[in-house]
């Protein structure tokens, strides 16, 4: 196994002057006005036995899908940019539910600080717990903690079998209960789809018990916000949506303002961005998260 | 100073709940680790207030605290140093609200890990992370560790199960981190504070994903002639698209010691022994139980058995889960480890183990979880037998440098505390501990929260530096 050379990509970071980073733009590109760099393109290795790969952050997930394909894996992250976009922004895609979230996904990541040095965080192994999680910490800071220069990521079995069901549903909860381990549940306030995974004979059998009909896939996603409310909140929303039953994302097609975390929390916020870019010349500007 | 403090605790939570006797400092001076410490006070809160005052009391006068719950912990991580002040939460122990729709819980950290899923069970749910010492270990505890188990293979472990915490941070505030929601706004700071060790703050409520028992449980032991024929049928299993609920191996002279104490009718022959369970829909198990089967044979397994019924697999769950019993038959003391390597990797580090456990003349069982290469060489030994204990230490230094140097890593669910503490920059540089450092500044920049675990200290920093005896450094 090879080693991704991140020493050119550290010297383009530097160590002074605002520096922002860039994949293939999916996810809203860099920041306007400032020096741009991109990190390493490629993948290193997959190991099938293990689970695991590596590749440099701005490989396509799309790339490392198909490489994956041919050991009969994939990675949980969304499908559309990079895998460093995928991680630093740290959206999931609709499949959360049975895939858990994009940070379950990262095992190791070496990153560019702030001072221009190469650090690593996390390890190798599916399972580790030696020091502080820094990995969780990078996923979804949108590159305002370091700029992650390759990755060692879980990869997963694809499912023997693959379907999207869906049903007439005025209760969403309904057709959520009847369900085992559902990959993903979607619901619009009166129309629930399904997409369940595993053998043919369970998949239909579970679709049946529901009364879910195989259907071509989801729906399309408003795209007007991407709120993320406790689940519980799901059976009671309006207006037009596709929520993600039993995760409480929801795709609505007004717009929406978050509501303002925990002040404590905003103040623990700003004391890790102290501590990891102190002149704030990481992606200036950008919220983290 | 303690005395001032004990006065100030003793006037925010009653009397009775601040203990400075010499029984409860012994009790409350160490974990389940072979590293004892000191205790300074002993405080029993029953509400995040009551923690919130404690932990501002300490800070007002600079005193370190250890939160802890059952002391179950085997690296350290709960044991008090310097007479810190221990923070015991096992009073605070109510599952306050479940959720069965959204499959969700909020609790307190002193909720034992197989209460809660005793209190979900009718609901046909399960709090997935099971540690061995499940029955006895905190979900404080399990969040401090971010610690894993036999079914954490399929499920993952802790981190994987836990949506919100709301923490009592080194200066007596309160800080929401995490929700019900699933993409908080913000870091993710819920994330990172699972597995810290108590160094970020003392969990006062958890919110807990819970996972849905399945339908359909194949339970199945294998024999195999080699230790090497076992591991490779675990690579093969998984490299076959596979994920068992629990892929779990013990070694002879493991299976011995625990045949000999439960009689469970396990083969006392073979050279290794995989327990392999499946769990989920019907079809799907049984066509992986058949592709399992088959894999195994082909390399090589001897006997197959099928647990026929409940109260077969619940037996043979009591063989792997009794390991730690029946090793008293065998010698009065055992230190056990705790690494992880590539998969692959697992023959050549278990011949190592063998090897270094030779040289040092000690007995060594193995059971662990082979799944996801999480070793757990058992050495058993009799502390009162001259220079042991050194043999002992120098042979578990061999066998975590074994394991790193083989891609592996120091720690898969017990963690780091002040057992690996040093060993830390086998797998971390300068820069990469300086950026763990970090993280624990601003989660608390006092650092007051249980001090002195996880990082190596720079040699700048004071007279407290020392790890007690039975350390392994």
């Amino acid at each position: 196994m090879g080693v991704i050379e991140l020493a050119a990509f550290a010297e383009a970071v530097g160590s002074a002057g605002p520096v922002t980073i860039a994949g293939l733009r999916t996810r809203g590109g860099s920041v306007a006005d400032v020096r741009c760099v991109s990190a390493p393109v490629g993948i290193d290795w997959v190991q099938p036995d293990e689970m695991t790969a590596c590749c440099g952050a701005g490989t396509p997930v799309a790339e490392l899908n198909a490489a994956l394909a041919e050991h009969g894996q994939r990675v949980a992250l969304p499908s559309s940019g990079t895998v460093g976009g995928a991680l630093a922004v740290g959206h999931s895609g609709v499949r959360r539910l049975g895939d858990g979230p994009v940070r379950d996904v990262l095992l190791q990541a070496r990153y560019v600080s702030a001072a221009g040095e190469v650090v690593k965080a996390g390890g190798p192994t599916v399972k580790n717990v030696s020091g502080f999680d820094l990995c969780r910490l990078l996923v979804g800071s949108c590159g305002t903690l370091g700029f992650v220069g390759d990755v060692i990521v879980r990869t997963r079995p694809i499912a023997a079998h693959s379907q999207w069901f869906s049903a007439e549903a005025t209760d969403p909860h309904e057709c959520f209960a009847r369900l085992y381990r559902p990959v993903s549940v979607l619901w619009d306030g009166s129309t629930v789809w399904a997409l369940l995974e595993g053998h043919a004979a369970d998949v239909s059998e579970q679709a049946t018990n529901a009364g879910l009909r195989a259907c071509d896939g989801p729906p399309s996603l408003p795209t007007g916000s991407r709120r993320v409310v406790p689940p519980a909140d799901v059976a009671s929303l309006t207006g037009t949506f596709v929520a993600e039953v039993g995760v409480g994302i929801v795709h609505h097609a007004d717009t929406w303002t978050p509501p303002i975390g925990d002040p404590r929390a905003m103040e623990l916020e700003s004391a890790l961005k102290r501590e990891f870019d102190p002149t704030g010349r990481l992606n200036p500007g950008v919220p983290f998260g | 100073m303690i005395a001032a403090l004990v006065d100030e605790l003793r006037a925010a939570i009653t009397p009775e709940r601040v203990r400075i006797g010499s029984t409860e400092l012994g009790l409350y001076g160490r974990d389940a680790s072979n590293i004892g410490g000191s205790a300074g006070a002993v405080c029993f809160p029953t509400s995040t207030a009551e923690v919130q005052a404690c932990v501002a009391a300490a800070h007002r006068h600079g005193v370190p605290f250890v939160a802890r719950g059952s002391g179950t912990g085997l690296a350290g991580g709960a044991t008090p140093l310097d007479h810190a002040l221990v923070i015991v939460l096992t009073k605070m122990n109510r599952v306050l609200s479940v959720d069965p729709i959204n499959r969700l819980a909020w609790v307190e950290p002193g909720v034992l890990n197989l209460d809660l899923t005793r209190h979900v069970a009718h609901l046909g749910l399960h709090f997935a992370p099971d540690p061995s010492s499940q029955q006895s270990c905190s979900i404080g505890g399990n969040v401090a560790n971010n610690s894993g188990g036999p079914h954490c293979l399929s499920d993952g472990v802790t981190a994987a199960h836990i949506l919100g915490l709301e923490v009592v941070l080194s200066d007596g505030s309160l800080v929401q981190l995490g929700a019900t929601e699933a993409e908080p706004v913000g870091l993710d700071l819920r994330g990172a504070f699972v597995g810290s060790e108590g160094m970020f703050g003392v969990a006062t409520k958890v919110c807990v994903r819970l996972t849905q028992n399945a339908p359909s449980v194949r339970t199945m032991l294998m024999d195999f002639n080699s230790v090497e024929d076992g591991a490779q049928t675990v690579s093969a299993i998984i490299a076959a698209g596979m994920v068992p609920a629990a892929l779990e191996m013990m070694d002879q002279l493991c299976v011995q010691a625990v045949e000999a104490y439960i009689h469970a009718g396990l083969p006392v022959d073979a050279a290794a022994v995989l327990l392999v369970e499946v769990a989920g829909l019907a079809h799907g198990v049984e066509a992986d139980v058949a592709r399992i089967i088959e894999i195994a044979q082909a390399h090589g397994a001897g006997g197959v058995r099928i647990a026929q019924d409940e109260a077969e697999r619940a037996l043979l769950w009591k063989g792997r889960k009794s390991a730690f019993g029946a090793i008293a038959r065998i010698k009065p003391n055992y230190y056990l480890h705790d690494t992880v390597v590539p998969r692959r990797m697992l023959p050549q580090v278990l011949r190592q183990v063998y090897e270094i456990t030779a040289r040092y003349q000690l007995q060594v069982l193995n059971v662990f979880h082979a799944g996801d290469g999480n070793l757990h060489p058992l050495l058993v030994f009799d502390k009162r037998e001259p220079g042991v204990m050194e043999r002992v230490l120098a042979a578990g230094e061999e066998i975590v440098r074994a394991s790193v140097a083989a891609g592996g890593v120091l720690s898969g669910e017990h963690g780091i505390g002040l057992e690996k503490r040093d060993f830390m920059p086998l797998m971390f540089g300068p820069a990469d501990l300086a950026a763990q450092a970090a993280m624990r500044r601003a989660f608390d920049p006092a650092g007051l929260a249980n001090p002195f675990k996880v990082l190596p200290s720079p040699a700048a920093c004071g007279d407290v530096q020392h790890v007690p005896e039975g350390a392994w450094v």
